[in-house]
C-alpha cells in the first residue's frame, strides 16, 4: 500500500510551502501531488516553482504528479491547464473534463494520467471509458463508500490503480464565489489574498457554536477531519492501492508516519488513531467510508 | 431534431399539471424526470410515471413543443441498469432529448440509441469549451447546460469555441456551488445531489419552535434560527446563517433567486440557444407565472425594433415567486463572486 500526499488545498506563504515540501523529501510518502487546484488567484508558487519542487522530490525518490485546477473559468485558466498538460515530464491528475480532453486528444495523446476525485466517476463503465483514454489511476470521489468502491472495482474491465481520500478535511464543494473574500466584504478580484492568513482555512460554526464547515476561498470543506486511520484493516482488505493524505496546517509529517507505521504493522490502527487525535485541527469523522453521512464517526470494533 | 427557435425557453415540469401549465404559457420545451434517483430533483410527490410521461409527451407534441428528460445523476455499479433502463424508456417514449451527466451513460445512449439527442446536464460541471468539446467529440452531444459560475464574457468565449449549443439558467433557485461539485448534503445527511438526486432532503428536516426562535435543522445540524416575524425559509444547507469569526450571517449565500431577465438581449447577442428556468419542485402556478414573463420578454427581444426594456411588472411578477423575494445576477455579475 502506497501513501500519497494530496495537493495542498490551502494557500500558504511561499517560504512555508517550500519548507513543507522540503520536509516531504524525507517523509514516509510515496507519491506527491503538486500544484494549485483551488484558486487561480493564488500565486505564491508559479508553475515553474512547482516544477522545481517536483524535481527535488523526484530526486528524493518520490513519484510526483501535477494536479490540475478543479474549476476552470477563464481563458487564462485554460492556458495554465495547457502548460500543465504539456509539461512533458510529470504525470498529470485531471480534475475537470477540460483536462481530460487536453490529455486524451490531439496528435500525441498522453497515455498515462490520473483521473482525479472531482471527475465524478462513480461506475465501472465510466471508469473503463477513461481507462481507454489513458487513465491508469482513479482517485475515488470522497463521498463514495467502501461498498461502492468495491462494486466499482469488481466491475472493471481494465487494470486500474485505486486511490482513496484517507485523511484530511473533506473537500466538499467548489463555487465561483470566494467565501473567504465574502467574509471580509471583499470581492474575489480584489481579495487581498486573505487565505494566506489561515493555514487550515476559516472555521464555520452553526448558531449554537458547533463546528460544521471550513471556508477555504472558493472551496468549502468539512470542519471535521475525515480519517481512515482506524479503518486500515478494512481499507487494506478492499485492495485499495494508494491512500491520499491531505496536507494540514501542522503535523502532516507525523500523520504520514502514523499511517506508515500502522500499514507496516508496527502499531495497531486503533492506537494510531488515538495518537493522531491531538494532531488534528478538529474532531475526526469517517462516515463516507461506512456509507453514512460524512460527518459521522464510526469507531473501529 | 434541430432547435427550431433562435432562443428556446426551457421550463420545469415536476408534474403533469406543471407541464401543461408551462406549455399553455409559452414554453418551447419542458424538462422532467422519472420518479426515482435518476434525476436531480428526486423529491417525493414529484416527477413522472410511465402513464404521466406518455400523456405529457402527447400534450407537448400535439402543440409542437419538445420534452427533455433529465437523467442527470451518476449511476453506480449496483444500480447501473436503472439508469440504462431509463434511457431505453426515454427513447421508446419518443423523448426529444435526454439530459445526461455521466460519460458512461452517454456512451451507452449513443451506442444503443444512435438517433437520440443528447444534452450535457449542468451536473456534468463543464465550465470551459475544452470540457464541452470532450463530450461532443466522444458522445456527439448537441447541447450543454452551463453551470452557474461564468461571467457573460466567459459564456461568450465558450459559445465562440464550440459547435455545441449552449443553454444557460435564466431564473430560479440558485446553487451557489458548482453543480456536480457539491457534496455538502452528502456530508450532512448521506444523500447527495450526485448519486441520490437530492439536496437537503425533506426527511432530514426538522422545524422546531424554541424560546430562541424557530429553528431549522438538517439531520440535527442547526441551519438557521428565525426571530418572531422573520420568514423561516427551508433549510437548504448552503442558505443558512452561520458563525464565522464571531460574526453571524449568510456565510455562503442568502436565500435568493437567480434572475437574468435584464441580460436577455446580451444572451441573445452572444448566441445562447436556450434559457432554462429552474424549479421542478415548484407549483404549476409558479411555472405559469415565470413562463409567461419569460415568454413575453424573449418575444420582445426576438422581435427586435425598439431597445429592450425590462418591464417593471415583469420583475414584480418574478420577485413574487423568488426565494426570499429577492434576486441576483449571480456569477454573471462579477462582484457577486
Amino acid at each position: 500500500m502506497k501513501i500519497a500526499l494530496g495537493p495542498l488545498l490551502y494557500y500558504w506563504p511561499r517560504q512555508s510551502t517550500l519548507a513543507f515540501y522540503a520536509d516531504m523529501a524525507d517523509a514516509p510518502v510515496d507519491v506527491v501531488y503538486l500544484g494549485e487546484t483551488v484558486c487561480s488567484r493564488r500565486h505564491e508558487l508559479r508553475l515553474s516553482d512547482w516544477l522545481e519542487v517536483a524535481e527535488i522530490l523526484t530526486a528524493a525518490g518520490k513519484e510526483v504528479v501535477l494536479s490540475s485546477q478543479v474549476l476552470v473559468e477563464s481563458e487564462s485558466d485554460l492556458k495554465s491547464l495547457r502548460r500543465i498538460v504539456a509539461n512533458g515530464h510529470f504525470r498529470v491528475e485531471a480534475n475537470d473534463m477540460g483536462a481530460v480532453h487536453l490529455l486524451s486528444s490531439g496528435d500525441t495523446p498522453v497515455r498515462d494520467w490520473i483521473a482525479g476525485p472531482t471527475l465524478n466517476i462513480f461506475n465501472p463503465t465510466t471508469l473503463d471509458l477513461f481507462a481507454g483514454l489513458g487513465a491508469t489511476r482513479w482517485v475515488a470521489p470522497p463521498e463514495m463508500s467502501r461498498e461502492q468502491i468495491r462494486a466499482l472495482r469488481d466491475g472493471l474491465g481494465h487494470h486500474m490503480e485505486v486511490e482513496i481520500f484517507a485523511h484530511g478535511r473533506l473537500p466538499l464543494a467548489y463555487s465561483a464565489r470566494c467565501f473567504t473574500a465574502r467574509h471580509y466584504n471583499l470581492q474575489k478580484d480584489t481579495c487581498e489574498f486573505r487565505c494566506l492568513e489561515f493555514a487550515d482555512g476559516i472555521p464555520l460554526k452553526t448558531r449554537e457554536g458547533a463546528p460544521f464547515l471550513t471556508l477555504n476561498g472558493i472551496q468549502t470543506q468539512s470542519a471535521r477531519v475525515h480519517t481512515l486511520l482506524g479503518d486500515l484493516p478494512a481499507v487494506c482488505a478492499e485492495g485499495v492501492d494508494i491512500l491520499r493524505i491531505s496536507p494540514q496546517g501542522a503535523h502532516t509529517p507525523e500523520i504520514l508516519q502514523l499511517f506508515r507505521q500502522a500499514l507496516d504493522g508496527l502499531i495497531p490502527p486503533a492506537d494510531a488513531l488515538h495518537e493522531a487525535l491531538p494532531l488534528l485541527p478538529a474532531e475526526p469523522c469517517n462516515g463516507f467510508w461506512h456509507g453514512r453521512p460524512g460527518v459521522e464517526l464510526r469507531l473501529p470494533n | 431534431m434541430t432547435s427550431s427557435r433562435p432562443i428556446e425557453l426551457v421550463c420545469p415540469a415536476g408534474s403533469l399539471p406543471a407541464l401543461k401549465s408551462a406549455i399553455d404559457h409559452g414554453a418551447d420545451c419542458v424538462y422532467l424526470g422519472f420518479k426515482d434517483a435518476t434525476n436531480a430533483r428526486n423529491f417525493s410527490g414529484l416527477n413522472f410515471d410511465d402513464k404521466g410521461m406518455a400523456e405529457g409527451i402527447r400534450y407537448a407534441h400535439d402543440r409542437g413543443r419538445k420534452v427533455l428528460l433529465a437523467l442527470n445523476t451518476y449511476p453506480q455499479a449496483d444500480n447501473w441498469q436503472r439508469w440504462t433502463g431509463a434511457v431505453d424508456r426515454a427513447a421508446a417514449f419518443g423523448i426529444d432529448a435526454v439530459i445526461l451527466a455521466d460519460p458512461g451513460l452517454m456512451a451507452y445512449a449513443r451506442k444503443t440509441h444512435p438517433d437520440l439527442r443528447l444534452h450535457l446536464s449542468v451536473q456534468g460541471s463543464a465550465t470551459s469549451y475544452d470540457a464541452i468539446n470532450f463530450y461532443h467529440e466522444h458522445f456527439g452531444i448537441s447541447r450543454a447546460v452551463l453551470p452557474r459560475v461564468l461571467s457573460l464574457a466567459q459564456v461568450e468565449q465558450v459559445i465562440a469555441s464550440t459547435p455545441v449549443e449552449i443553454e444557460v439558467f435564466g431564473f430560479g433557485g440558485l446553487c451557489v456551488m458548482v453543480e456536480g461539485r457539491c457534496a455538502l448534503s452528502a456530508y450532512a445527511t448521506g444523500e447527495s445531489p450526485n448519486c441520490d438526486g437530492a439536496c437537503s432532503p425533506g426527511k432530514h428536516v426538522r422545524w422546531e419552535q424554541t424560546p430562541k426562535g424557530m429553528e431549522t435543522r438538517l439531520n440535527g445540524i442547526l441551519i438557521d434560527r428565525f426571530a418572531d416575524g422573520e420568514r423561516a425559509g427551508y433549510p437548504t444547507l448552503c442558505k443558512g446563517r452561520f458563525e464565522v469569526n464571531d460574526e453571524t450571517y449568510y456565510a455562503i449565500e442568502e436565500p435568493t433567486s437567480l434572475n437574468t431577465l435584464e441580460l436577455l438581449p446580451e444572451l441573445a447577442r452572444i448566441g445562447v440557444r436556450a434559457i432554462k428556468i429552474e424549479g421542478r419542485q415548484r407549483s404549476p402556478a409558479y411555472v405559469a407565472q415565470v413562463t409567461k414573463v419569460w415568454r413575453a420578454a424573449i418575444d420582445r427581444v426576438l422581435a427586435g425594433g425598439q431597445p429592450f426594456r425590462v418591464e417593471a411588472a415583469w420583475m414584480a411578477e418574478l420577485n413574487k415567486v423568488s426565494e426570499g423575494q429577492s434576486h441576483t445576477l449571480g456569477a454573471y455579475y462579477r462582484p457577486w463572486k
